[in-house]
């Protein structure tokens, strides 16, 4: 059959059947859950007497309040302690598989998945974390969902939803030297608008997804909650098929072959019929920071500051300046900050601790500014230090970690504190959202993170390459 | 279908909460997910932007006495957008929020919601302001929602509503609490389980 986009066909492989709300039941391939919103769902499958239908489809690991510096048990903060212990306990009695702090596949779980390559192309996932479309740059149907749904998924494998529109985005041309993914996406959320997914799942594509490796079209896809869209993917080709190779869930040698012919078959059809497309040229890209508390309100590193009124929402701009101080008309790197996160599910892979290490390497961090770099996982970590990345860090001045979630939502002991303005590779700048109710968050690529630990503001990372 | 769960009107006072955009952070800070159980979240809808760093009120619709007993919140475009945490929609479900009727709502948040049958309900943005400015006015107001003939009635006018025919149905036929539904076809499941490529070897 023709006409079809990847949205369609796995949809359609993996529909159950039509629920008497109209709503579709869906099939989970793949079911990862972690500490912060599962411990809830046990306790309602307990109080409901459910059991677990595929337990071995479900995949643990700990992310979210796991400290960054000393993760000795129990951990020194009571209410974690006992989130991990609720997870360690409920796994084990579900016989679900259960990465934890001894484990060497432990990590930010949309790290860890396609890490393992227990994130194909042509699967479903879900995951109680709505940065779970990092998992679609493989063309997985990937759903970030609530505590109710995490229930569903466990008892039944299935999800009931609707199915959306699907909007094709083409990237074109390509990108230009530092300019990065984390780029690419923060302007696409700046010109479709924080809320312009609604209803769509987005299919990202052009020269540029098609340049991009797997840990880029992650941080593109990642991001895809942040315009409003549920799901955003890239469709499988021959970049996705070699990330795959070899990793511990992927089946070896002829089973291989196998996959990679139904990987290949999932992708969008040349003639695919969208119901709406967006262009952007690469052209118009530059290094890109955040001003306000939402992800759409950008600039490029070379502009000022808007006033509310150029922007689609002035009230929601006057809201944001209100919040932030900062002067409408300020030339952005003009900005101090305070302190620089490299990490994130948005940017901990390998390549963006070697872009973030690229510019700390014989530089030192600003005297005024706190700076750390956490990897994505444990494995991430490993190769970072067999390649000496650490150690420039370290050299430069920068904190280097264990791996966990830490200062994107500040559930572990790594926070803002009172006013301070943060240079972070994460993806909300939301009030509060670094765990200080009055901390400012500036979003931007992890390079960009690095240039401004060294500078004490806003930089152009462009001038450090 | 399960009649004690069918959700079909809401009536009661309602209460403004303006602004676009506003994400579930801001309706619940993380530091109140490291809670094990939803029990305690009727307390902490807004916190931050009710209380100052130092415990003192701030000017909050959700401090405030003439709303609170309102059962009905009016929002205005995207909102509870950003992290998927159902702690957002159980904060206002428990504080005693039984319908939100809003410009537009994220995606995840809709589900979230639906999942514990709090009905979130579009209307135009025109509705939405003429409705907050009744409702500023005078809070004693009651608004009905009758979700089978899709409407709002406040003061004798009648505003139209919409929500997604899915929703509409689950709520109003009692489908909402969708494990059973989905857990009554394991048999469908296990079929689809075995034809998937990637279950079965790659051998399809």
């Amino acid at each position: 059959m023709s006409e079809r986009t990847l949205y369609d066909k796995v949809w359609d492989a993996h529909t159950v059947d039509i629920l008497p709300s109209g709503q579709t039941q869906l099939f989970m391939g793949v079911h990862l859950i972690h500490e912060v919103t599962s411990p809830q769902a046990f306790a309602m499958m307990r109080e409901q007497g459910l059991k677990v239908a595929f337990p071995e489809r479900t995949f643990a690991t700990v992310d979210h309040i796991v400290p960054t510096d000393v993760r000795t048990r129990p951990f020194l903060d009571d209410q974690a302690e006992e989130m991990i212990q609720v997870l360690e306990n409920a796994t084990q009695d579900y016989g679900i598989e259960y990465f934890g702090l001894e484990s060497e596949r432990q990590g930010i779980v949309h790290i860890i998945g396609p890490q393992l390559g227990l994130t194909q192309p042509g699967m479903t996932l879900a995951c109680g974390d709505s940065h779970t479309s990092t998992h679609a740059a493989f063309g997985t149907l990937a759903f970030g969902i609530g505590t109710t749904q995490i229930k569903d998924v466990l008892a039944t494998q299935c999800l009931a939803l609707d199915k959306l529109k699907v909007r094709r985005i083409n990237v074109n041309g390509s990108l230009a030297d530092g300019i990065y993914a984390k780029d690419v996406i923060l302007n696409i959320i700046r010109r479709l608008g924080v809320g312009g997914g609604k209803g769509y799942v987005y299919e990202y594509g052009g020269s540029v997804l098609d340049a991009m490796t797997m840990d880029e079209r992650m941080t593109v896809c990642n991001m895809s909650i942040e315009g409003g869209a549920w799901v955003g993917y890239a469709n499988p080709d021959k970049t996705t098929v070699e990330y795959l190779r070899g990793r511990a869930f992927v089946p070896q040698g002829a089973a291989f072959d196998r996959a990679a012919s139904y990987w290949h078959s999932v992708a969008s059809d040349s003639d695919a019929v969208y119901d709406d497309r967006f262009e952007l040229a690469a052209s118009e890209i530059e290094p890109t920071v955040t001003w306000g508390i939402n992800p759409g309100q950008a600039v490029g590193i070379s502009q000022r500051l808007p006033q509310p009124d150029e922007v689609a929402d002035p009230e929601g701009a006057r809201r944001a300046y209100q919040h932030t101080g900062f002067e409408p008309g300020t030339p952005a790197a003009d900005i101090p900050i305070d302190v620089a996160f490299v990490g994130s599910c948005t940017n901990s892979r390998l390549s963006d601790l070697r872009a973030a290490a690229q510019v700390a390497r014989g530089r030192h961090v600003h005297p005024h500014v706190r700076a750390i770099v956490v990897p994505g996982s444990f494995e991430v970590k490993r190769q970072a230090e067999e390649e000496g990345l650490d150690r420039v860090f370290r050299e430069a001045g920068f904190d280097w970690r264990e791996a966990g979630c830490s200062m994107c939502l500040a559930m572990n002991p790594d926070k803002l504190e009172g006013r301070e303005i943060s240079a972070s590779s994460s993806n909300r700048n939301f009030i509060g959202r670094q765990g200080s109710p009055t901390g400012r968050t500036i979003l931007m690529s992890p390079a960009m993170v690095a240039a401004a630990a060294v500078s004490g503001h806003l930089p152009d990372v462009r001038e450090f390459l | 279908m399960n009649t004690d769960s069918r959700i079909r009107q809401i009536s009661g006072k309602a209460m403004p909460v303006r602004g676009n955009d506003i994400d579930t952070d801001r309706i619940v800070p993380a530091r109140y997910l490291k809670e094990v159980t939803f029990d305690q979240m009727g307390e902490y809808p807004f916190i931050d932007e009710r209380f100052d760093p130092e415990g003192r009120p701030k000017p909050h619709p959700f401090n405030e006495a003439k709303y609170r007993d309102a059962s009905i919140l009016l929002v205005n475009a995207n909102f509870g957008c950003g992290s998927s945490r159902e702690h957002a929609p159980q904060a206002l479900y428990r504080w005693g929020i039984r319908a939100i009727v809003g410009e537009s709502f994220a995606p995840i948040f809709s589900g979230n919601s639906l999942a514990i049958g709090l009905p979130v309900i579009t209307a135009s943005a025109d509705d939405i302001q003429r409705l907050m400015g009744i409702v500023e006015e005078d809070p004693s107001v009651r608004l009905d929602v009758d979700l089978e003939q899709s409407r709002l009635t406040v003061e004798g006018q009648t505003v139209p509503i919409i929500l997604p025919e899915t929703a509409r149905q689950a709520l109003t036929e009692g489908y909402w609490d969708s494990t059973a539904v989905l857990a009554a076809n394991m048999a469908k499941v296990r079929q689809v389980a075995q034809r998937l490529p990637y279950l079965n070897g790659f051998q399809t």
